[in-house]
Parts: structure tokens; C-alpha cells; sequence
């Protein structure tokens, strides 16, 4: 699967430096550069900034991840903690059946 | 004045109050939703909770000048602003104007993986900006409860939502949260009344033989009194109306003026002058016994007087209604064209009696008519219980009363038995009560009127023949006579017998009175005879006493002579005389 070449845009929404956003960035770029090193590109937006920006993105819950490219666009929320949940939601790794 | 003056000042501080701007639903709250506080809106799928939240919206916009807020949960904004396009709010140039702000927040669990921690920031942040955007004094959270099919931390959402109504509170913005019915006795499927404990509003949609009808209770309402009851609504081309009819006690006031009811003979049953204004008349009777024609003579008489008359039909189709009464000489086609007569014709079937109600309700409001006149209230049966049709009833006289307007209900009894109740059981409602019932003698039947009660006026305890003519309705006096009440043709017979007694009678003294002048005339003639006779016996008897006098003179002369010519032998001598 991983053997095609695909950017990977994803986008970080946080509110402000909580203790959840700053773990979430943190737990992201960890798993990137395992898995999808030089070819993904991490956008923060932060909402208590850019207020407006979370209509766009459906964004309800702190913090969300989404991934825009490649379609379709997929969300993850929470500190993304748990690795294996993280890697199938963007479709790194095949779901389980 | 100075009294009422000095009450309001010593009034305390209330509940600040948002009005909804909604119909009857200010009236219910006794002034609207508490401000600055959430307010649960609860009910089933398709009670019109969503609706009811834009419209508080809208109205806010377009009439307090409140800008608000819509999250929508579940619709997405397009379909949201088509839904409410056909009641004439368009939320398009609304939000154009940046009074109103519609979001819809999107949760589709497929596309969602949750992994640790998070919170709902995202959403504060959004509403708070959406708020701060337009500056809006009203917020409505269209089914929130979706955030728990989409979310699965459920730990999570119960605090954030606690959050979520705090943040509301602390923005000042009166918000308004929609919930679905939870099984069993439960407000909401998810508990959000925990939540919310300012003011919860139930909403209703029950199917009853077919018939549909919305309801709303106010379940609780801190801090401020409300109607508890259960209040129909309706969803028209003008939004939602509840009704605030069920009043509110027996203060209204009266007025003494009569208004004929354009029949000079009942006129002349009810003190001469006819009914009351703005009283209620039940006019009931089996069927064909002129009820329609009854209530027809009020409309063409209140026309008459220039005063606008409201008929709604719920048998008969207005056409079918004035080509029926010109057969009784009423042309009610004249008051139409000249707008003084609005005929209202529906089926009872056609829509719940609270529909009913509040179609009446409108019609009156906007016709402003001096008279209405229902006929026949019988048939309203059909779409609801005996009970429900008198609520309804009530209701209705209620505020025909309020607004001085003369209502006439005709009722059909069905069984020919006077009951002492109507079947709709609104007797002991109207003010007066008249009967028409069929009186069957010698083999046909005719109609009989009598007034079974009329409050506050002398009225005629008689039973009164009513009869329709081509030349119109009339009452006439039934005969009582030996053999009891006689109507129609047995009525005329003996009219009729008693004209020939008369003629016989009339004949008869003619006869004698002759008689008695030839009697005179005999008599007289005898009087003159006996006066003739007693003239010459009179004549007679003078002529013998005057002979007698005459022979008396005639003697004293003599003597007299004799006695002379004695003297005068001594004073002047014979001798002298011989000389």
C-alpha cells in the first residue's frame, strides 16, 4: 500500500498551548516521520486566532486533525494518543475487519 | 389611578423575559422566554420543534431587532432556509443583513476516529465567534443531542455540554435547545432537561382518528408563572399560532344592547327587542326544522344593519346556502358582493377541531364581523370527542365574548327526546337557547319554537308555531285547545270553525236585533193609541168640568141678579124704572 507516493496534507486545530493540543502536535509528528516521512505536510490553525476558520472544517472537538489530501477528508479528534487508531484513521494502515 | 400607580411600584424585580414573538406563546409565558438563560424545546420527530426555534429567531430579527444564531445539528443550512422559505421568512437576506447566522455543524461518525483526550472547544469557539460576528442576543442549538450519535466519549460530552450552558449563560444570549423525546417518561432521549432548569416546553403531535393536532406545555418555567395546560398550535403559511384562548376567567364585559334577530315574532318572545350583542344563541332541532333558515335571517338582518356578519358553514357550500334561502325571500347574495357577509365554508373532516378553532380564530380576528354564525356545530363532532368539541366550544365563546361578538350556533339533535343537555353539551354555555322540534298531529308534521332559556331578558314561555313561506319565516300562535296543541292544517280548521261561529252568531243576533225593533214598532204604535184614548177621556173629563164650572157662574150670576134687583126696590124705586 505504502509503496504509491502520496502527499499527505493534514491540518492541526487547536485552541491555544492546552496540554492536549501541545500532545496531539507532538504525538502527529511523531507518527509522520515514522510512517510518512517526506511526504506529508502539518498545518496548525489555531481557533482562538483564526475563529472563523472552523466553520470550514466542521470543526467541533479540540483537537482535530484533517486530513484534507488525499480525498476523502478524514478526522480524527483527541490527543492522539493511541497510535494504531491514529494510523488506521488516516488510512496508513488498513482498517481491521 | 394613583392606587394602580403606587401597585406597580412596589412590584419586585421579575424574571427579565425574551418575547418569542410567536402567537399565543408570549401570552402562555406570561411575557416569553427567560432571557439571557437556555430554554428546552422537547418533543417527538415532527412536532415542529425545529421550526418553532427558527421562527424565535426570525421573529426576533424582524421584530425586536435581536440578531441570533441557528446551529443546526441535524439540516443542513440550504435545506433549513427552504423549509422555513414557504412561511415567508427568508433566511438569505436575513443572513445577508448579518442578522441572522446560520451554521450546521456536521457529525458524520464514518468519518470520525476518536483517539484520547479532546473537548469541544472547537464548538465554543464557533458559536462564540458566530455570536460576536452579528452581535446576537439569540441562539438556538438545533438537536444537540446528535453530538452523542456522532461522538462515542460520552464521559467527555455530559461535562462539555454542563460547559456548553454555562458558556450560553455567561454570553447573555436567551438560547433555545432542541431535544428529541426519550422513551418511556424521559424529556430527552439523552437527559439534556438536567441540563437546562430554567424552562423546558414539551411539544406534541397526536394522531386522534386520523386527525392531527399539535400541542405545547410549558413544563417548567422557573421563576416566573405560565399556563399549564396543554395548548394546541398550528403550522401555517403564517408560522406557528398557538392558541391563548383558554382564558382566563369570567371577566368581560357585558353590553345591554339588543340586536334583533330578524324575525319580528321571536323578537317579540325574547322582551320585543331580540338578543343581546355579543351574547351566544344555540339554536337546536332535529334535522329540517329550519335551523340554517334561523341562522340565514340573523346574517341578512345583522347585514341589514350595516354591521359585517361571518357565516362558516360546515354542512352546506355558501352557493348552496343562498340559493336555499332566496326560496325563503332572503337574498343573501347582495351582502356578499358588498362585503358585509363572509361565508367560511369547510368540511368538518377537513383538518382537527384546534385547526378549526384557530381558522375561526384568524377569520374573525382579520373580518372583524359584529355577528358569527356556526352552523351547524353537530358536525364538528366527526373530528373530535364530545368533550373536545365542548372545549373547543368554550373556548370560542370565550373569545367571541371578549371581542362583543354575537355568536349563533345551530345543533342538530338527533333523537326528537328534548334533551337537557345538547349532545355538544354547550347548553349551559349560551346565553339563550331556543328549540325547534317537529310537533307530528293528524298525520303531518310542522315545527314548533320555544325558547328553552334566555338569560337576563323576559322571555315567552309559549311554544310557538314556526313556519317558513315564500315570503319568509314567521311564528304564529299554536291553538290550545280541548284537544291539545293543534299546529298546521288542524291549527287552520279550526281557525277556520271558529270564523263560521261567528258568521252564525253575527246572523243570529241580526236576526233578533229586526225582531226586537218590530217589537218597538208595535209597541210604539200600541202607546200611540192608548195616548190618543187617554186625550179624548182627558178632553171628555174637561169638558165635563168645565160645563160644570160654566153652570155654577151662570147660577151665582143669577143669584147675584135675584138679590139685586130685591135691593134695589129700596135704593132706586121699580117705579123710576116703569118711568
Amino acid at each position: 500500500m505504502e509503496t504509491e507516493v502520496i502527499n499527505y496534507e493534514l491540518r492541526l486545530y487547536i485552541a491555544g498551548k492546552t496540554a492536549k493540543s501541545v500532545s496531539a502536535l507532538a504525538n502527529l509528528k511523531k507518527y509522520c516521520e515514522e510512517h510518512l516521512k517526506g511526504q506529508y505536510s502539518i498545518e496548525v490553525i489555531d481557533l482562538l486566532v483564526k475563529p472563523q476558520l472552523a466553520e470550514g472544517d466542521q470543526i467541533f472537538a479540540i483537537p482535530t486533525l484533517v486530513r484534507k489530501v488525499p480525498e476523502p477528508i478524514r478526522k480524527i479528534i483527541g490527543d492522539l494518543s493511541n497510535e494504531e487508531k491514529v494510523l488506521v484513521g488516516l488510512d496508513i494502515r488498513p482498517r481491521k475487519l | 389611578m394613583t392606587k394602580s400607580h403606587k401597585k406597580q411600584q412596589t412590584i419586585f424585580k421579575t424574571l427579565p423575559k425574551t418575547p418569542t414573538g410567536i402567537n399565543g406563546l408570549d401570552e402562555i409565558t406570561d411575557g416569553g422566554l427567560p432571557a439571557g438563560r437556555p430554554t428546552l424545546i422537547c418533543g417527538e420527530a415532527g412536532c415542529g420543534k425545529t421550526l418553532m426555534s427558527l421562527e424565535f429567531i426570525v421573529r426576533g430579527v424582524t421584530l425586536f431587532n435581536e440578531p441570533g444564531v441557528f446551529m443546526a445539528f441535524e439540516e443542513k443550512t440550504d435545506e433549513l432556509a427552504m423549509n422555513v422559505a414557504s412561511l415567508g421568512f427568508d433566511l438569505y437576506k436575513l443572513q445577508e443583513e448579518k442578522k441572522v447566522k446560520l451554521d450546521h455543524v456536521h457529525i458524520d461518525r464514518s468519518e470520525i476516529e476518536e483517539t484520547g483526550e479532546y473537548d469541544l472547544e472547537g464548538l465554543f469557539i464557533r458559536l462564540g465567534h458566530a455570536i460576536d460576528s452579528i452581535g446576537a442576543k439569540r441562539v438556538v442549538l438545533d438537536t444537540l443531542e446528535n453530538l452523542f450519535s456522532g461522538l462515542n466519549n460520552q464521559t467527555i460530552l455530559r461535562a462539555e455540554l454542563r460547559r456548553l450552558f454555562t458558556f450560553l449563560k455567561n454570553k447573555g444570549v436567551t438560547a433555545i435547545i432542541t431535544g428529541e423525546k426519550g422513551d418511556g417518561g424521559a424529556l430527552t432521549r439523552q437527559g439534556l432537561e438536567e441540563y437546562v432548569s430554567d424552562c423546558v416546553i414539551l411539544l406534541d403531535h397526536r394522531v386522534i382518528n386520523q386527525i392531527s393536532t399539535r400541542r405545547l406545555r410549558v413544563v417548567k418555567y422557573r421563576g416566573s408563572q405560565h399556563g399549564t395546560n396543554e395548548y394546541p398550535f398550528l403550522i401555517d403559511e403564517d408560522g406557528i399560532s398557538l392558541l391563548p384562548v383558554t382564558s382566563l376567567g369570567l371577566e368581560k364585559a357585558v353590553s345591554s344592547k339588543r340586536v334583533s334577530s330578524g324575525i319580528p315574532a321571536l323578537d317579540y318572545m325574547l322582551g320585543g327587542q331580540g338578543f343581546f350583542r355579543g351574547s351566544s344563541i344555540l339554536v337546536s332541532g332535529t334535522a329540517g326544522t329550519g335551523k340554517t333558515s334561523i341562522g340565514a335571517y340573523f346574517a341578512a338582518e345583522t347585514c341589514k344593519q350595516k354591521k359585517k356578519c361571518l357565516y362558516f358553514a360546515f354542512e352546506e357550500s355558501p352557493n348552496q346556502i343562498i340559493r336555499n334561502m332566496r326560496s325563503i325571500s332572503i337574498d343573501l347574495q347582495q351582502y356578499v358582493d358588498n362585503g358585509l357577509l363572509r361565508f367560511h365554508a369547510s368540511r368538518p373532516t377537513l383538518y382537527g377541531l384546534e385547526m378549526h378553532l384557530v381558522a375561526i380564530y384568524k377569520l374573525i380576528k382579520q373580518f372583524q364581523p359584529a355577528t358569527v354564525i356556526l352552523d351547524p356545530i353537530t358536525n364538528l363532532i366527526t373530528v373530535g370527542s364530545v368533550s373536545e368539541v365542548k372545549s373547543m366550544l368554550v373556548r370560542l365563546i370565550d373569545f367571541l365574548q371578549n371581542e362583543q361578538i354575537t355568536v349563533m350556533f345551530t345543533a342538530l339533535s338527533l333523537n326528537t327526546i328534548v334533551n337537557e343537555q345538547t349532545d355538544e353539551g354547550v347548553s349551559s354555555l349560551v346565553d339563550t337557547w331556543m328549540l325547534v322540534r317537529d310537533i307530528e298531529h293528524n298525520g303531518e308534521r310542522n315545527r314548533g319554537l320555544y325558547i328553552m332559556k334566555s338569560r337576563g331578558m323576559k322571555h315567552s314561555n309559549q311554544v310557538r308555531e314556526f313556519i317558513i313561506t315564500d315570503k319568509g319565516l314567521d311564528l304564529v300562535d299554536v291553538y290550545l285547545g280541548p284537544d291539545g296543541v293543534l299546529t298546521g292544517s288542524a291549527r287552520e280548521a279550526q281557525q277556520l270553525k271558529e270564523k263560521t261561529g261567528v258568521a252564525l252568531r253575527d246572523f243570529a243576533v241580526s236576526r233578533k236585533d229586526k225582531e226586537i225593533i218590530r217589537k218597538r214598532k208595535t209597541l210604539e204604535a200600541k202607546i200611540s193609541s192608548l195616548q190618543a184614548e187617554f186625550e179624548s177621556v182627558e178632553e171628555e173629563l174637561n169638558r165635563i168640568y168645565y160645563e160644570d164650572e160654566l153652570k155654577q157662574q151662570i147660577m151665582n150670576k143669577n143669584r147675584e141678579e135675584i138679590t139685586k134687583m130685591r135691593r134695589g126696590i129700596k135704593e132706586e124705586s121699580p117705579v123710576k124704572k116703569k118711568k
